[in-house]
C-alpha cells in the first residue's frame, strides 16, 4: 500500500534517516521498533507530509507521491494519530472531526444534523457510547484517541499510523483500541503502530520492522519472534541484568508519614489522600504501586510541599519534625522530585542542560551575589559524566536531548540539591530499554550511597525488579505494604483495584 | 559545509538587529546631512534614553511571560510625585503640618512610588492570579487617574535648575540621561546574566511548572520584576519631567507601546523566556533613529506612524522566521 525506499533525512548537517526501506501492506499491522532517536518520529513525518525535503522516494499505491505538507497526505488517504492529540478541547466530538472541511447546506451554513448522523454512525461502528456534542475536554484520553481514529476514518484513510497509542490510556481502553484496529484490519486498512510496549506489539502486530540509527536494520512476520530476540534487534547488545537485591539495608528510619491527608480544593468532599502512613529507612527503595488516580502522584507532591493548604500530616525526617509550605522549604529540607512529566514540570526546554542542571540548587554558586559561571559549568560536567548524559557540550539546549538523556538531567538537577530522600514519578516513562537500564542502575547505585527512595511506577515488573520493599495505593490511601519477597503480580493487582467499584 | 552555513547563520540571526540599525543609519545619511552630526547624535540618544529605561524594565516582565501596559501612566504618576513634593512638599493646613523635600528626598520619593505601584501589580499578578495583561491594564487607568488628582489636571512646572540638571544637563562631555540610561542597562544585564533573579526569569518565562517543582519562588520573582519595571518607569517620569521643567498630568501616553515595540524588534519571545537586555536597547534605538529620520526627512506624523508600524510588523515576521529555522 505505502513504501519507502531509500529515504534519508538531515537536520543541520546530522543525518536522522540513511537509506530506509520499508513496506506497508494493506490488511497488516505494521509494528515499527526502534529506540528513542532510532528515526522513528522523523519517518512517519515523512509518510505524513510533514517533512517535504528528503532523499529516495516514498511510493504509495505503487505511484511515487511527495506530499507538501499533512494535509495533501490525509486527502490522499494517509492519517496519522500523533501521541499528542490533535483535538480542540472545547469543541464537540462532530465539531473536531469535520474542523476544516464542514458539511453546509444548501444556503452555506453549517448543515448540523448531517454532520451530527455522520458522527453518530462512526462512533457507533467505534463502539464509543457518548453523545456526538460531547466536548472533547470532558472525554476521557482513551476515548479522545478514539475520537482521532473515527477522524482518520472520517477521511476515508486508507494508512494509519498511531504513534504511542496506549501511552495514556488504561488497561480497558487498551483493549477497546485493539477490537478497534482488529476490525480496521479486516476493512484492509494499512496500519502502523509505534511503541515502547513490546508485549502489546505480540498481541496486535502481524509485521515488525526494526530501525536503529536511522537505519532499517531488520524487517519480518512477527510470529515466532520472541521479547528478547527483538530487543536485541533494537539495541544491538544483550541488556544488562537488573539489579541484584542483595545490597545491604540499614535500618534507619530516614523519613516517617503519619496520618497524611489531602483535601480536595474548594469543596467540602473526600480526601484525595486519606490517613497516609508509612516509613523510609536510609538505603532503601520503596515502590509505590497503584493504577491511574489511585493518588501516588498526589502523594508525592504533598510530601514536596505544593499543597500547603490542603494538607495534614505528622513528618519527621532524619529525626526533625518538618512542615513544608512550599516547594522551596521541601527541597532545602531534602526532598527531591522527579516528576511524572518531565517536558511540563521537570525541565526548561529552552534553557541548556547546565542551567537547567542547578536550576534548584543555584544558592550553591552565588559567594558574592553574583553566579560563578566556572563552578556551574564544573559541577554541570561532573554529573554529564556520572549520569553519562549523551550530549556535546554543558551548554547543549535540553529540547535537543532524547527522553532518556532529558530524565537524567532531571535527575541531575534533583541530585544537585544533595537530597535525603528523592521521589521518583514514573522515571522511565517513554524512554527506550537501554535508558531505563541506565535509569535503574543509577538508582540503585543512588540507595547504596544512602538515600532514601520512592519509586512510583504504574509498571509491574519494573517495581517488583528494583525495590525493596513496595506500598499499593488504591483510592487515596495504602491498602497494601509487601517485602518485595512476598510480593507477587496478583497480590499487589488485587490490593490496587479500588474497593468502591 | 553545511555546518558552517547555519554557523554563520546563527550569527547573523544574532545580529540582526544591529545590521538593521547599521543599514538604517547609513540609509537615512544618505538622504539627509543633518543625520550623521554630533549634536543630532547626542539628541537622539538623550530622546531615547527615557524609552531605554521603560524597556529594560519591560523585557524583564516579558521574560517571565508577562507584560506591563501600566508603564506610561506610572511614568506621569511617579514624575508629578517628585516634581509636586519638590515644589510643594506635603501640605496639611488643618494640622499645621508641612513637610518640604529636598530634590534627593523627592526623587527618592518618586522611585519608591514607581516600586510600590510595580509592586501591586506583581501582587494582583500572583496572589489573585489575575492576566498581568488585564492587572496592568487596570493599572494604567488606575495611575493615570491618580495623576490627574495629585495634579489636578494642571502641570507642575518651574522646579529649578539643579532639577533640569537630571533631563538636560551634561557630565563629562554626555548628556546626564545617557549616563543613567547607560547605568541601568549595565545593572539589567548583570541582573539578567550573573544573578539567580537573572536565571528564575528565564526560568519562569521558559516553564512555569517546572519552575515551581525546582524550588523557584514564582511569586517572590515576579513581585521583584514588576517592581524593578515600576521603578524603571518612575527613573523614566523623572528624566521627562526634568526634561521639560514640568510634570505634564498626560506625560507618557502610549510610551508602553513604544517600549513594547523594543521589546519585540529587539527579538524576546512575547511568550517568555527568550530574548536579552541588549537586544531590547538596539530595538529601543532602532525605533528613536527612525523617528528622528523620519522627522530629518520631512516625513509627515502620520506616515510616520505608519513606517513604525510597518518595522514593529516586520521585525516580528523575520524572528518568526528565525525561530522556525532554528
Amino acid at each position: 500500500m505505502l513504501a519507502a525506499q531509500h529515504i534519508g533525512k538531515k537536520f543541520s548537517g546530522v543525518t536522522a534517516l540513511d537509506d530506509i526501506n520499508l513496506e506497508l501492506p494493506a490488511g497488516k499491522v505494521t509494528a515499527i521498533i526502534g529506540e528513542n532517536g532510532a528515526g522513528k518520529s522523523t519517518l512517519m513525518k515523512i509518510l505524513s507530509g510533514v517533512y517535504d525535503e528528503y532523499e529516495g522516494d516514498v511510493l504509495y499505491k505503487g505511484e511515487k507521491v511527495r506530499f507538501k505538507n499533512p494535509r495533501e497526505a490525509q486527502n490522499a488517504g494517509i492519517a496519522i494519530i500523533h501521541q499528542e492529540l490533535n483535538l480542540v478541547p472545547y469543541l464537540n466530538i462532530a465539531e473536531n472531526l469535520f474542523l476544516g472541511r464542514e458539511l453546509k447546506n444548501a444556503l452555506g451554513f453549517l448543515d448540523k444534523k448531517a454532520m451530527r448522523l455522520k458522527t453518530e454512525a462512526l462512533l457507533k461502528k467505534l463502539k464509543l457510547t457518548v453523545p456526538a456534542d460531547t466536548i472533547i475536554a470532558d472525554l476521557k484520553v482513551g476515548q479522545q484517541q478514539v475520537v482521532e481514529i473515527a477522524k482518520a476514518l472520517l477521511y476515508d484513510a486508507e494508512v494509519i499510523i498511531m504513534d504511542e497509542p496506549t501511552s495514556a490510556i488504561s488497561e480497558s481502553e487498551v483493549e477497546v483500541l485493539y477490537g478497534i484496529i482488529g476490525d480496521l484490519r479486516k476493512e484492509n486498512k494499512a496500519i502502523v503502530y509505534i511503541s515502547h510496549k513490546l508485549n502489546e506489539l505480540f498481541k496486535i502486530a502481524d509485521l515488525y520492522v526494526v530501525l536503529r540509527d536511522g537505519k532499517t536494520i531488520e524487517s519480518g512476520a512477527m510470529k515466532g519472534m520472541t521479547h528478547d530476540a527483538l530487543i536485541h534487534k533494537m539495541v544491538g547488545r544483550d541488556i544488562d541484568i537488573i539489579r541484584s537485591s542483595d545490597t545491604k539495608k540499614e535500618k534507619k528510619v530516614l523519613l516517617k508519614v503519619d496520618g497524611l491527608c489531602l483535601a480536595k480544593a474548594g469543596s467540602k468532599g473526600k480526601n484525595i489522600l486519606q490517613n497516609i502512613c508509612f516509613e523510609l529507612h536510609r538505603g532503601e527503595i520503596l515502590g509505590i504501586f497503584g493504577l491511574m488516580g489511585a493518588g501516588r502522584t498526589e502523594l508525592m507532591e504533598t510530601l514536596l510541599g505544593l499543597h500547603p493548604g490542603l494538607t495534614k500530616a505528622t513528618i519527621v525526617l532524619d529525626d526533625t519534625s518538618v512542615k513544608f509550605s512550599s516547594a522551596t522549604q521541601a527541597i532545602k529540607a531534602g526532598m527531591a522530585l522527579v516528576p511524572e512529566d518531565r517536558k511540563k514540570d521537570g525541565l526548561v526546554l529552552g534553557l541548556d542542560i547546565k542551567t537547567n542542571i542547578s536550576l534548584s540548587s543555584i544558592d550553591q554558586y552565588k559567594g558574592s551575589g553574583l553566579i560563578d559561571h566556572k563552578a556551574e559549568l564544573e559541577k554541570a560536567g561532573k554529573y554529564i559524566k556520572a549520569l553519562k548524559i549523551k550530549t556535546t557540550s554543558e551548554k547543549q539546549t535540553v529540547k535537543n536531548l532524547s527522553g532518556g538523556n532529558q530524565q537524567k538531567v532531571v535527575l541531575a538537577k534533583c541530585l544537585a540539591t544533595k537530597p535525603k530522600v528523592l521521589m521518583l514519578d514514573e522515571p522511565t516513562r517513554g524512554i527506550d530499554i537501554n535508558a531505563k537500564n541506565e535509569i535503574y542502575k543509577l538508582i540503585s547505585e543512588l540507595a547504596a550511597s544512602g538515600l532514601g527512595i520512592i519509586m512510583v511506577s504504574s509498571e509491574l515488573p519494573e517495581i517488583l525488579a528494583i525495590s525493596d520493599r513496595i506500598l499499593v495505593m488504591a483510592d487515596g490511601t495504602i491498602t497494601a505494604g509487601f517485602e518485595v519477597a512476598d510480593a507477587t503480580e496478583d497480590n499487589i493487582l488485587k490490593a490496587a483495584i479500588p474497593q468502591s467499584i | 559545509m553545511d555546518t558552517i552555513l547555519s554557523k554563520y547563520r546563527s550569527h547573523l540571526v544574532k545580529f540582526q538587529p544591529l545590521i538593521a540599525l547599521v543599514l538604517l543609519c547609513i540609509g537615512i545619511s544618505l538622504m539627509s546631512d543633518k543625520f550623521m552630526t554630533v549634536d543630532n547624535g547626542w539628541n537622539v540618544m538623550r530622546q531615547i534614553s527615557v524609552n531605554i529605561c521603560i524597556s529594560v524594565g519591560m523585557t524583564l516582565v516579558v521574560l517571565t511571560s508577562g507584560i506591563d501596559l501600566s508603564v506610561g501612566s506610572v511614568l506621569a504618576l511617579c514624575g508629578a510625585i517628585t516634581a509636586g513634593l519638590l515644589k510643594f512638599g506635603i501640605e496639611v493646613p488643618s494640622n499645621n503640618l508641612f513637610v518640604g523635600f529636598t530634590l534627593l528626598g523627592a526623587i527618592l520619593a518618586g522611585l519608591i512610588a514607581g516600586s510600590l505601584l510595580g509592586l501591586f501589580n506583581g501582587w494582583t499578578v500572583t496572589k489573585f492570579k489575575v492576566p498581568p495583561f488585564v492587572a496592568t491594564l487596570a493599572m494604567l487607568t488606575i495611575a493615570r487617574g491618580l495623576t490627574m488628582l495629585y495634579t489636578k489636571g494642571f502641570p507642575i512646572s518651574n522646579l529649578g535648575d539643579s532639577f533640569a540638571y537630571i533631563g538636560t544637563g551634561w557630565f563629562l562631555g554626555i548628556p546626564v540621561p545617557v549616563w543613567v540610561s547607560a547605568v541601568v542597562i549595565v545593572i539589567a544585564v548583570i541582573i539578567t546574566q550573573k544573578t539567580a533573579l537573572g536565571r528564575y526569569i528565564y526560568a519562569i518565562g521558559g516553564n512555569e511548572s517546572a519552575s515551581k517543582l525546582s524550588g523557584i519562588n514564582i511569586s517572590k520573582i515576579k513581585m521583584i520584576v514588576y517592581s524593578i519595571a515600576g521603578v524603571l518607569s518612575a527613573v523614566g517620569g523623572i528624566m521627562v519631567t526634568s526634561r521639560l521643567d514640568s510634570a505634564q498630568p498626560n506625560a507618557g501616553m502610549s510610551y508602553e507601546l513604544d517600549a513594547i515595540a523594543a521589546v519585540v524588534i529587539g527579538g524576546t519571545s512575547l511568550s517568555g523566556g527568550r530574548g536579552t537586555i541588549m537586544g531590547t536597547v538596539l530595538g529601543a534605538i532602532i525605533i528613536g533613529v527612525l523617528n528622528n529620520g523620519l522627522v530629518l526627512l520631512n516625513v509627515s506624523p502620520f506616515w510616520q506612524q505608519v513606517v513604525k508600524g510597518g518595522v514593529i510588523l516586520l521585525a516580528v515576521i523575520i524572528d518568526r522566521a528565525n525561530a522556525k529555522n532554528d
